[in-house]
């Protein structure tokens, strides 16, 4: 912002500046902040809960940590292969780009099936108790945000098919929008497993 | 790219209906987006007026005798949630922040108008759902803060349909709010900084950041509410081991910083205003962007203070208070600006200005009595009594309502190119001003003297101050009709007031009223002294 481009001050009208792409991701930023606010209000709750409120004697809340595991090294992975999808786009590989984008679709599914094998294999139901309701509001919330991810990856790399097409390397934007939608989700996958799983 | 999405707009232009018709269309003019917001926010607020007057005749007796209990309970609940999610929070943030922001920064519409437009029609949707929920199954009962366990226990289909379209109303401030930052921040005209702009952008743009930080908590917390209500769970229901203050905390994490989501803008029109009609320079410029960025940090840690009858610790009430009574500093700072504003400029009394005053006048009021109940002691005593609906009135009403009044006024040429009439104008304050004062003030006593809020029925003592403030809320009601006809008339046969009756500096004068489609024929103006009035004065005294 601070340094003025003077190419740029010279055809600013705000016709051209509506489709800046910055300003666009900005605004995908400012959602992602609120989006996250969403989700520290249900940390927030579930450390209050853990702190303040006892479970009944007997009620189950120790956690298998091997699927979560492989689940984050899952979705870790996918950023990485996301990422590397967008430089691939960027040197005009689109086939490249699309095969990394399968890849990253593909580890996104994964993870759902894995989320959805370990819900079926829990000893607790949603309205057993305090945790349970919580455990499955909190990975549940997740797990709805990596389903419309997954979405909208299917989206781009159809998207993509042809070379100079609704996304290129001209037009980054949806493609980047994803790409950071993808590494929000994955992030707040993180700050879940530590706080639900590990401590 | 950038031609393609021209030539779009150019046909959507074409295709869009004139005149009349475009205020009833998917229109992506901020202008017309704004006056949307404004006439759809008026019509409810006429719909939360008339709950209101139901509430004040049942309030003239003290037996439950003009509705039942149940339905009282339903009227107060639709009451204050109309009132501040489909009149205050759209009209101050949405209607106003449309309309003038794009001429404030220098751009030609919102940021994404799109987005903008959809924000809009998020609105009316809800609203309806909200009131007709009323004729189906009975509408919530649980007031506007829906505590558990009251929220789960009353019947439930009216509490899912709020839970609905608050969550609707929540995503539309969101959206809105992202709008205004990336606008604000992003879409200024090259060459024009920060500090330069009017003050409504800085409020804006403080409001729009709690908006963005705060709602999306209160949307988690709903959803969990929907839970325990849908599926059974007991996130906040002590039968099933949840916790009722957890909720509390969650709700009023957004809910305390929703007061200033509804005030903020309200300080900034105000800060447009009075320079105007002062002809003077606003006073203070950077102590009030510092103020306001300093109540939009302090407002985001003072929300306990709604729950310190809620079995709180005491280092947390303690926190809380000190917290709270820290945000009469930069509110008085802002106090004592508008004063100094208007201290020695050449006020011109006209409608806008009255109500301008009358808000600097019932927000000192509110925000005093405000003080005293962060003070543990006394909020303990006067807890969910009528003090605090006093109170709170004194803000949202004796704030907010009448800067909208004002600003309505004051905008109304813009937007137009007609005059309001003054004599119906002073008419419309006179009797609000008289009435709001009756209707409030005595409920300070009746709070004072233990009356509960929310109850349909009350101890035979307080009758009589009872029915003083019922006979204000008539004026009040009254108030409404002079203006309405005000606005019609005015409208249709109104004085010509030419591009700029006020003879203002801000941008959004410097082009024809009403202004056109792109917002200017030619370039955008750079203003970079929208107070810059009286500087001829200032040049003879030297």
């Amino acid at each position: 912002m601070t340094t003025i481009n003077p190419k740029k001050l010279e055809n600013s009208s705000n016709e051209e500046n509506r489709h800046h792409e910055d300003f666009r991701l900005f605004g995908l930023i400012t959602f992602l902040i609120a989006d996250g606010m969403t989700f520290a209000g249900f940390f927030a709750a579930y450390l209050t809960y853990k702190a303040v409120n006892p479970l009944p004697d007997g009620a189950i809340y120790e956690l298998e940590l091997p699927i979560p595991t492989i689940n984050t090294i899952l979705l870790l992975f996918s950023s990485a292969t996301f990422h590397k999808a967008g430089k691939a786009l960027l040197k005009k590989n689109n086939f490249e780009s699309q095969k990394w984008l399968l890849i990253t679709s593909v580890l996104g599914i994964t993870f759902l099936i894995c989320q959805l094998f370990e819900y079926f294999n829990l000893p607790f139901g949603l309205t057993d108790n305090l945790f349970a309701s919580t455990f499955y509001a909190l990975t549940g919330f997740h797990g709805l945000h990596v389903t419309l991810g997954t979405l909208m990856i299917l989206i781009i790399l159809w998207q993509t098919r042809i070379e100079g097409g609704r996304i290129s390397y001209k037009n980054m934007f949806p493609f980047e929008a994803v790409e950071l939608y993808w590494h929000f989700v994955d992030g707040i996958w993180v700050i879940l497993f530590i706080i639900l799983y590990l401590l | 790219m950038t031609i393609l999405i021209d030539k779009k707009n150019q046909v959507a232009e074409k295709i869009q209906p004139t005149g009349f018709l475009k205020y009833f269309s998917f229109s992506l003019d901020h202008k017309v987006i704004g006056i949307q917001y404004l006439v759809c926010g008026f019509l409810f607020y006429l719909v939360g007026g008339t709950l209101a007057s139901a509430i004040r005749i049942e309030l003239t007796s003290p037996i439950s005798d003009f509705m039942p209990r149940d339905v009282y309970n339903q009227v107060l609940t639709l009451h204050g949630t109309i009132m501040i999610f489909l009149w205050i929070v759209p009209v101050v943030n949405g209607a106003f922040g449309n309309y003038l922001i794009p001429f404030y920064v220098g751009a030609r519409d919102m940021a994404f108008p799109r987005l903008n437009a959809v924000a809009f029609w998020l609105i009316p949707p809800s609203g309806l759902m909200l009131i007709t929920s009323y004729f189906i199954d009975g509408a919530a009962q649980a007031g506007w803060t829906a505590y558990p366990p009251l929220s789960i226990t009353t019947p439930q289909s009216g509490q899912i349909v709020w839970i609905l379209s608050v969550l609707l109303l929540g995503g539309s401030s969101i959206f809105g709010g992202i709008n205004f930052i990336a606008t604000i921040l992003k879409l200024r005209r090259p060459g024009l900084k920060l500090m330069q702009l009017p003050m409504y952008c800085w409020a804006m743009l403080g409001t729009s950041i709690l908006v963005v930080l705060s709602t999306p908590v209160l949307a988690g917390t709903l959803i969990l509410l929907s839970f325990d209500i849908v599926a059974n769970t007991g996130f906040f229901n002590p039968v099933l081991g949840g916790n009722v203050v957890v909720y509390q905390h969650l709700f009023w994490f957004y809910s305390h910083p929703a007061v200033y989501i509804m005030v903020l803008p309200a300080f900034g029109l105000v800060s447009e205003i009075l320079p105007i009609h002062c002809r003077k320079p606003l006073f203070g410029y950077k102590t009030m962007v510092f103020s306001i960025m300093g109540i939009v940090v302090l407002g985001l840690v003072v929300w306990a203070h709604h729950m310190f009858t809620s079995g709180t610790p005491p280092w947390m009430r303690l926190f809380f208070t000190i917290a709270t009574a820290f945000i009469a500093v930069p509110t008085g700072i802002k106090f004592f600006n508008w004063v100094a504003t208007m201290w020695g400029g050449e006020i011109s009394i006209n409608s806008a200005m009255l109500f301008s005053c009358g808000f600097i006048i019932n927000f000192v009021f509110g925000g005093i009595t405000g003080v005293a109940l962060a003070q543990v002691p006394f909020d303990i005593h006067v807890h969910d009594t009528y003090f605090v609906v006093a109170h709170f009135h004194y803000i949202v009403y004796g704030g907010s309502v009448f800067v909208i009044f004002s600003s309505i006024y004051h905008w109304f040429p813009k937007v137009t190119g007609k005059l309001l009439n003054e004599k119906l104008g002073m008419l419309h304050f006179a009797l609000t001003f008289i009435g709001f004062n009756l209707c409030f003030a005595p409920q300070h006593w009746l709070g004072l003297n233990g009356m509960p809020r929310r109850v349909a029925e009350y101890d035979p003592q307080f009758q009589f101050v009872n029915q003083i403030s019922s006979l204000g809320a008539l004026f009040m009601a009254i108030s409404t009709i002079p203006f309405l006809i005000n606005i019609f008339l005015s409208a249709k046969n109104g004085e010509k007031s030419g591009d700029n009756p006020w003879e203002a500096l801000t941008p959004e004068w410097l082009t024809s009223s009403p202004p056109p489609v792109e917002n200017w024929k030619g370039e955008a103006p750079l203003v970079t002294e929208p107070y810059g009035y009286g500087s001829e004065l200032t040049d003879k005294d030297t």
